[in-house]
């Protein structure tokens, strides 16, 4: 999510694809034995069962457009200007409503809004799981993912990133799930998609989750798991040619993490909204649930 | 039945509440009788036409242009997959057999049911990036009750798979118009019909009907989704235009189609004031404001018209002047000096022109005018005593103006103008005065002075000439004096 260049993103996914396949033929016992999710010890959650603003208790604010973090764009040429205000998060009927605005506000033209938990929930491990609706429509780009708890001391991606669900409004049908770390982040993540059958994100509610446990990190939606992460795969995949000493090195067993939920308007990887996005534009979350 | 309801669950949950309450009630009366369906094949060409008639391609009119010997053909040199596909070759402007190329593929039964489809689908490529002018289901050459066009679809040189939405699958349990297609010469240039177009050719393969799950954010729409606001008065007819629905495609890619009045459920808000049938025809039955809008498979249609409704179509004033100071043209308050023709039918002319009596009152109502006239050339009016010519001017839109040029046709009873100035040629003479300024809804009166070239010729007025508008009624046409 931060520095995003996503050049070679279709690329990377082929790859990793390909190593998918490879890992299905040498190692068919994982395969076969893999639950999609097997912790159930509830530790988190929230329901959004309290009407208005989330509760500060579990969540906090990124605010404005990125200038006051030191990345203008977040990072990623984005257009909206994050606030607080009902107008862009709210609860109401049981769902977290996060809205992106077309209106000038403080020098941008769209308004939208990320929670996160940092601070208030970071944990290492566990099973990270949202049940969401997403919006539609070219340049509309929200996201549900983790974030090292140490950013400022060790510089992203040195602190790791979780990209648990990425989805951009004009592939209705198609999410995606990332990790970014030393040697493979921004373009170079490691990525793959996930395609709905017969069905669109932005008709009905899905769940997106990963089981994040030493040394791999599961992907699924729904019922189904559709990536697995492993050192091994991080070592691969990751950059050698003007790439850290470290390129490659797992950076997901050494520290808490916490949760983000975020809906950018615009930005290098979905684009600029064009004459069809219809505004404003919402995702639903019925519910975020962290389990040991 | 059961499917069909089954199917509607996943769509909304309360109503698939409803629809389950209602299954559960119909269920002790159905075990018994059950409910005729229709087969639902959802194939329509395939490597051959499926269950289609006889004629398999049947064409639009020939009367109309459309070519029903040299466009259609079952090739098997070209495939998307399998081993044929429909070739199409689309005629010259010029071909003495027709210059369109289009028809319909309808089932050779009583009809499909296809209310578990979401689209028609087909994969088709052409010889150049021409566009299909429309391409859609539900022409049947009987009731042609639930049409879909997409229009102006831009084939490409590619085998490409296309998607045209249905609106309402639920509407289609017994469809028998499959597949339609309209095809004109390729505007290279794109300046327009003018004959410059040339032949084109497409190829069509793997028709069918599919459940593609993938359409989403349906937004059915009335006038464009426009808010119409319009005045009108007892009797006024409205017709809802035109009726579309859009689907987002997985692709991402809004695709907007024309569907048939019989998708939608018209709504008046005052029924009273103007009702609405089942095909959108509004009717104005009295005074007040209704808002008409529509519905399509419950979600609220963009778009309405609120009609405000004065009554009854006003008179215009009756005419003051005593009968002794005026040489009347066309009112109820005078006896007419002459039989004036409403109707010359001069060329170029688009207008179309109606007298009606509202009320026992004659009223001449133009639309759409560019130039006419009224003339009365077989028995000129001598108006050498008048001073005026008086006429009342009904408009429904205040920016209309028209002009008026009163013509003197000279003592040769002809009228003579110049084809190219429009001007009065040889003994004839005019003066003109354009209406504008004029008032919505209402009656304006206009007392045009008999001046300009008039002023010393006015003893064989024989026309009045109309130019522009283009919507206007008119009442009351006399000369007079004080």
């Amino acid at each position: 999510m931060m520095n995003f260049k996503y050049n070679n993103l279709r690329i990377n996914s082929f790859k990793i694809l390909c190593v998918c396949a490879m890992l299905c033929l040498t190692n068919c016992d994982t395969d076969e034995t893999q639950e999609v999710a097997q912790l159930t010890n509830l530790v988190w959650q929230d329901e959004f069962s309290v009407e208005g603003a989330p509760d500060p208790t579990r969540w906090t604010y990124d605010l404005g457009d990125g200038t006051d973090q030191g990345i203008p764009g977040w990072g990623n040429n984005e257009l909206q200007y994050y606030t607080d205000r009902p107008e862009n998060v709210t609860i109401e009927n049981g769902v977290m409503v996060l809205t992106a605005r077309e209106e000038s506000f403080m020098g941008s033209n769209y308004t939208s809004a990320r929670i996160t938990t940092q601070g208030l929930f970071e944990q290492r491990y566990g099973r990270f799981e949202a049940r969401i609706r997403l919006p539609v429509g070219k340049g509309i780009w929200p996201a549900f993912w983790l974030l090292g708890n140490d950013c400022d001391q060790n510089a992203w991606p040195q602190c790791g990133e979780i990209d648990i669900m990425e989805y951009v409004g004009d592939r209705p049908t198609v999410v995606f799930g990332s990790v970014h770390g030393p040697g493979y982040n921004a373009g170079d993540s490691i990525s793959k998609e996930y395609t709905l059958e017969n069905d669109r994100f932005d008709e009905g509610f899905h769940i997106f989750g990963i089981e994040w446990g030493p040394d791999y990190i599961n992907y699924y939606v729904d019922g189904d798991l559709y990536q697995t992460i492993t050192p091994e795969i991080t070592a691969e995949e990751a950059l050698t040619f003007n790439a850290p000493a470290n390129s490659g090195e797992w950076v997901f067993n050494g520290r808490p993490f916490y949760i983000i939920i975020n809906m950018a308007v615009g930005g290098s990887l979905p684009g600029a909204p064009n004459a069809e996005t219809e505004f404003p534009q919402s995702m639903y979350v019925d519910y975020v649930r962290v389990y040991n | 039945m059961k499917n069909i309801k089954l199917k509607k669950l996943g769509n909304a949950y309360i109503l698939g509440l409803i629809l389950i309450l209602a299954y559960g009630c119909e269920r002790d009366v159905t075990d018994d009788a059950v409910p005729a369906t229709f087969n639902s094949t959802a194939d329509i060409f395939i490597d051959n036409p499926v269950g289609l008639t006889d004629e398999f391609f049947e064409s639009f009119d020939p009367a109309e242009g459309y070519n029903t010997d040299d466009t259609f053909e079952v090739v098997s040199d070209e495939a998307y997959e399998g081993t044929s596909s429909i070739r199409i070759d689309v005629p010259s402007p010029d071909n003495p057999n027709g210059f369109l190329a289009g028809g319909i593929f309808r089932d050779r039964g009583v009809g499909r049911d296809l209310s578990g489809y979401d689209a028609l689908t087909f994969w088709a490529k052409a010889t150049t990036t021409a566009t299909l002018a429309s391409v859609g289901f539900g022409a049947d050459f009987e009731e042609d009750k639930f049409t879909v066009v997409r229009n102006d679809l831009e084939l490409t040189t590619n085998w490409t798979k296309y998607i045209i939405p249905i609106p309402d699958p639920s509407k289609l349990e017994q469809e028998r118009g499959l597949f339609s297609y309209i095809a004109a010469p390729f505007d290279v240039l794109g300046d327009g019909p003018n004959g410059n177009e040339i032949g084109w050719t497409f190829w069509l393969d793997e028709i069918r009907f599919e459940k593609l799950g993938t359409l989403g954010q349906p937004r059915p729409r009335i006038y464009n989704g426009e808010e119409l606001v319009e005045e009108a008065f007892t009797g006024s007819t409205f017709q809802v235009n035109p009726l579309t629905y859009t689907a987002n495609l997985p692709t991402g890619i809004n695709t907007t189609v024309t569907a048939a009045p019989s998708y939608f459920v018209f709504e008046s808000s005052s029924p009273s004031v103007a009702s609405v049938n089942d095909l959108g025809e509004i009717t104005v039955l009295g005074d007040g404001t209704t808002t008409v809008t529509a519905t399509l498979a419950n979600v609220l249609a963009e778009g309405s018209i609120t009609i405000t409704s004065e009554g009854a179509f006003p008179t215009a004033p009756t005419p003051t002047q005593p009968a002794t100071n005026v040489l009347s043209v066309f009112s109820d308050a005078y006896t007419a000096e002459v039989i004036p023709n409403f109707t010359p039918n001069f060329g170029g002319s688009t207008t179309v022109t109606t007298v009606t009596s509202i009320n026992g009152d004659e009223i001449a109502n133009y639309t759409n005018n560019n130039f006419t006239g009224i003339l009365w050339d077989d028995s000129p009016i001598d108006a050498s005593a008048m001073q005026f010519m008086h006429v009342d001017v009904f408009v429904s839109d205040a920016a209309t103006s028209v002009e008026f040029q009163i013509r003197d046709i000279g003592p040769n009873g002809m009228v003579e103008t110049n084809i190219f100035t429009g001007q009065p040629e040889g003994d004839d003479a005019d003066y003109r005065f354009t209406a504008s300024g004029l008032t919505a809804g209402a009656w304006t009166q206009f007392e045009i002075p008999l001046a300009g070239n008039l002023a010393t010729q006015r003893d064989n007025l024989g026309a009045i000439i109309l130019v522009n508008g283009p919507d206007f009624i008119l009442d009351n046409i006399y000369f007079y004096t004080n």
